[in-house]
């Protein structure tokens, strides 16, 4: 991406277009990557509350399980995710599992 | 409808009060701090009794008071606001991002002699102490000169080529608290002259935008040259702006302006209200067969390029500078950016630097004629140059 | 309006892509806040780890017109754009059914030390002006130094523990509670709001913004490097902080004092303590001397409410 020069950069450093900062895909900074059962999974929202990053996206895409009907569900956005395991720690029934990015070797 | 010209007895401070109010300022954000109180105690008078139509921010603290005035410039609105000596050292990190971030605040600085130790009269220290801060800095001569450049500040910042804040200074005392006649032009005609227009970039919820952002060493660069450029595009712009003021109320400010020059065997380069002063003393040296001329600065950043065309020709001049250098190579702000423009023309003009006024003392006329005597008497080589400064007033 | 955790906003207006720490707190405050306002706020942010981390040339996290000035004047420069917009609209440059919240936003460092003066300007002057304060309890930004909000016995860099300074600082130190800062001042709002509790955070929020005048809230935010917790611990010391007194969720509204998480018995302060590496190296009588300071200002807070709405320690 080619950086502007003086000619064309709005003046005073302004960003005329936010948000840009979805640019940076923060998924590379992860360790450990939260893996969201669906089947397990109640659909409270308290993930997506959670997350500093927004990187769990709510979608209105029907779930059914065990006689669970659902109207919506919840994915994480592995090109922001950082990894930081709030998710599965405040998950009410363990759905969501921490594993790590890259197996070892 | 009826103009609102006509002659008024004013201050400094009280012409520069009525500017603003001509102008039709939105927010006006100061906090008071001698001399420059009786501008923001006369702009509350205005706001108070109805005649202007502004917010009127009681801030805490100078920092507050430019903070205030950048957070209001950024949202669109026409700010002012006004200070001197310690208030603008306190606001100083403020003058750099207002800079920065390009806004078209204006401030009208009542030049006071700067701390330690404490002293409320006029110098030239903190006008030189804010020459780096990126913003345009004008000086003028007389309350009349207060009023109008501070007009013209408006139109200049506010100019789409430049967009920079400017400081339209004035000596604390002399000319903030002396009564002199001061033209005050038809309030509808200024407006006219500096309208109102809509910036491209300002906080609206309906068009986000980032303002202040953090440039690291990959960005940083480009901003900063693009400051250089306006500084430079800022001198043809206020001549431009001269040109349109001196059409309508038939005025005209040269930002260096060389008068008694003719058949002057030297320059004496002076700035502020001391003008007068001087060009008193050299009417009166004339008799003598002595002749100076007296050279006015009245644009001090950007520095005019019209200083060296003048001074070049000759083989010595002199600069009168109201203010200390500290540890510089001539203890002089102004001798620095004379002797660096002309060296770098290619010119050997020598400049002689003759320091006075320090801490408010007094310049009387007979100082003044020794410093137009002085210097004469090096241009005519019967007294030698010398690189030194030389303090005028001061007890050893 | 009491809300539920299903009325909070789709919509995001700070977005992913900043340069936050995993598992910040102040990441899921900004967030919150920001769908609170929708796209009715203009923001004045001081310097700090969130301005930093979210505005980062060219990439901006905010869909929210946004200003940094420096690091002690938020205040300052919200109260220039809210004169701003109320001269606009005054002149008609401005319509005045549009919509704008102001809102200053700083951390503990912009607002309880550098930001002071300006944070009492402000308030003083009666701007109409949202002032959240997101409070990590030191100069995060810069690497964890001392602020006015670090408690007793918090390692930071600047007040390790050591021989002479046995708990992190030579006293034992009460934080500055702006609280009374908010009663000295007047303002018709003041509310202690804690990610752990996103209902409550949201009905302050919102309860802000419907009134008219400055407004002050004040927002737990943990920060795992700086209090040296897990990444994904954010949440539970939240809670625990509530738990055993250490931060009260309250409410200040027309000069009344309201607990707004009722806590019937405490946990002992060992239990928040001891999961966070800044409280390490406290002893036994460091911890009884924090259990002591936690004691008086839960006692302080139910004077003013006028009954015990934390209560005693649970052995």
């Amino acid at each position: 991406m080619s950086k502007g020069g003086v000619r064309d950069l709005v003046p005073g450093a302004i960003i005329t277009n936010p948000p840009t900062s979805l640019r940076n895909k923060t998924g590379s900074w992860r360790v450990m990557r939260p893996v969201i059962d669906q089947n397990n999974c109640i659909r409270c929202r308290i993930c997506w509350v959670y997350c500093p990053d927004g990187a769990i996206l709510e979608i209105d895409q029907p779930y059914e399980v065990k006689g669970r009907k659902y109207n919506i569900s919840y994915i994480v956005n592995y090109d922001y995710c950082k990894g930081c395991g709030i998710c599965a720690a405040e998950c009410p029934v363990k759905a969501i599992k921490m594993v790590p990015e890259v197996e070892r070797i | 409808m009826k103009s609102s010209r006509k002659v008024e007895p004013l201050s400094g401070n009280y012409a520069v009060a009525y500017a603003v109010k001509s102008i039709d300022v939105d927010v006006i954000s100061a906090y008071p701090i001698t001399p420059q109180t009786t501008i923001v105690e006369k702009l509350a008078e205005f706001v108070a009794n109805g005649e202007l139509d502004a917010e009127y921010l009681h801030v805490e603290s100078e920092h507050s008071a430019m903070s205030a005035a950048i957070g209001a410039a950024a949202s669109g609105a026409r700010v002012f606001t006004a200070t001197s000596s310690q208030g603008l050292a306190l606001m100083y990190e403020t003058l750099f991002i207002a800079s920065g971030m390009r806004l078209p605040i204006v401030m009208a600085l009542v030049a006071r002699a700067l701390s330690a130790p404490i002293n409320i009269w006029n110098d030239h220290s903190d006008l030189m102490a804010s020459q780096d801060t990126g913003w345009v800095q004008l000086v003028s001569t007389n309350n009349q000169e207060a009023y109008d450049l501070t007009i013209m500040a408006y139109k200049l910042s506010e100019h789409s080529e430049v967009s920079l804040p400017t400081m339209v200074a004035l000596d604390g005392y002399i000319q903030s608290h002396t009564i002199e006649p001061v033209q005050l032009e038809d309030e509808e005609l200024v407006r006219k002259f500096v309208p109102k227009r809509k910036k491209e970039y300002v906080l609206d919820p309906e068009k986000p935008i980032s303002m202040g952002n953090l440039g690291d060493p990959d960005w940083y660069y480009e901003f900063k040259v693009q400051q250089v450029e306006a500084m430079e595009r800022a001198k043809r712009v206020f001549r431009e702006i001269n040109s349109e003021f001196k059409s309508l109320f038939n005025r005209s400010y040269e930002p260096f302006e060389v008068v008694y020059g003719d058949d002057a065997d030297t320059i004496l380069v002076v700035m502020g209200a001391h003008t007068g002063t001087f060009i008193k003393a050299t009417k009166t040296a004339r008799s003598e067969g002595i002749k100076v001329g007296i050279g006015i600065l009245r644009m001090l950043r950007p520095f005019p390029d019209e200083v060296v065309k003048h001074l070049s020709q000759y083989d010595y001049v002199g600069v009168a500078d109201k203010s200390i250098y500290f540890g510089s190579p001539s203890s002089s702000f102004l001798t620095s950016d004379i002797t660096t423009a002309l060296h770098l023309e290619g010119s050997n003009t020598r400049v002689a630097t003759y320091i006075y006024g320090i801490g408010g003392r007094v310049l009387r006329l007979e100082d003044a004629l020794f410093i137009i005597k002085n210097l004469w008497r090096i241009s005519k080589r019967l007294e030698e140059y010398s690189k030194k400064p030389v303090f005028v007033g001061v007890r050893y | 309006m009491p809300i539920r955790i299903w009325d909070i906003p789709r919509e995001e207006y700070f977005h992913s892509g900043h340069r936050l720490c995993p598992g910040c707190g102040a990441g899921i405050i900004m967030r919150h806040l920001s769908k609170a306002l929708g796209g009715r706020g203009i923001i004045a942010h001081a310097t700090g780890c969130v301005e930093v981390s979210t505005s980062y040339y060219p990439e901006s996290s905010w869909r929210v017109p946004w200003i940094h000035v420096a690091f002690e004047n938020a205040a300052a420069v919200a109260s220039g754009i809210d004169a701003a917009v109320n001269a606009l609209r005054r002149k008609g440059l401005l319509p005045k059914e549009k919509e704008i919240r102001v809102v200053a936003v700083a951390g503990d460092g912009g607002t309880f030390d550098i930001g002071f003066q300006a944070l009492s300007g402000m308030l003083e002057r009666g701007h109409d002006v949202l002032y959240v304060v997101y409070d990590n309890e030191a100069y995060m930004n810069t690497g964890i130094q001392r602020s006015g909000s670090t408690p007793f016995g918090a390692w930071t860099t600047t007040t390790p523990s050591g021989k002479s300074w046995a708990y992190g600082e030579w006293r034992p130190k009460y934080r500055k509670d702006l609280l009374f800062v908010a009663m000295a001042h007047n303002i018709p709002y003041y509310a202690t709001i804690n990610p752990a509790y996103i209902t409550d955070l949201y009905e302050k929020i919102i309860k802000a913004l419907s009134i008219k005048g400055p407004k002050l809230i004040h927002a737990y935010s943990p920060c795992p490097p700086g209090w040296r917790i897990n990444d994904d611990d954010t949440i539970r010391v939240s809670k625990l902080a509530v738990l055993t007194g250490v931060w009260i969720n309250l409410e200040y509204e027309n000069g009344i004092v309201k607990v707004t998480t009722p806590v019937p018995k405490r946990k002992p302060v060992e239990e928040y303590l001891k999961i966070q590496g800044r409280f390490r190296h406290l002893t036994k009588e460091a911890v009884e001397i924090a259990q002591r300071l936690v004691d008086e200002y839960v006692e302080r807070i139910n004077k003013l409410v006028g009954k015990e709405v934390i209560g005693p320690v649970e052995k």
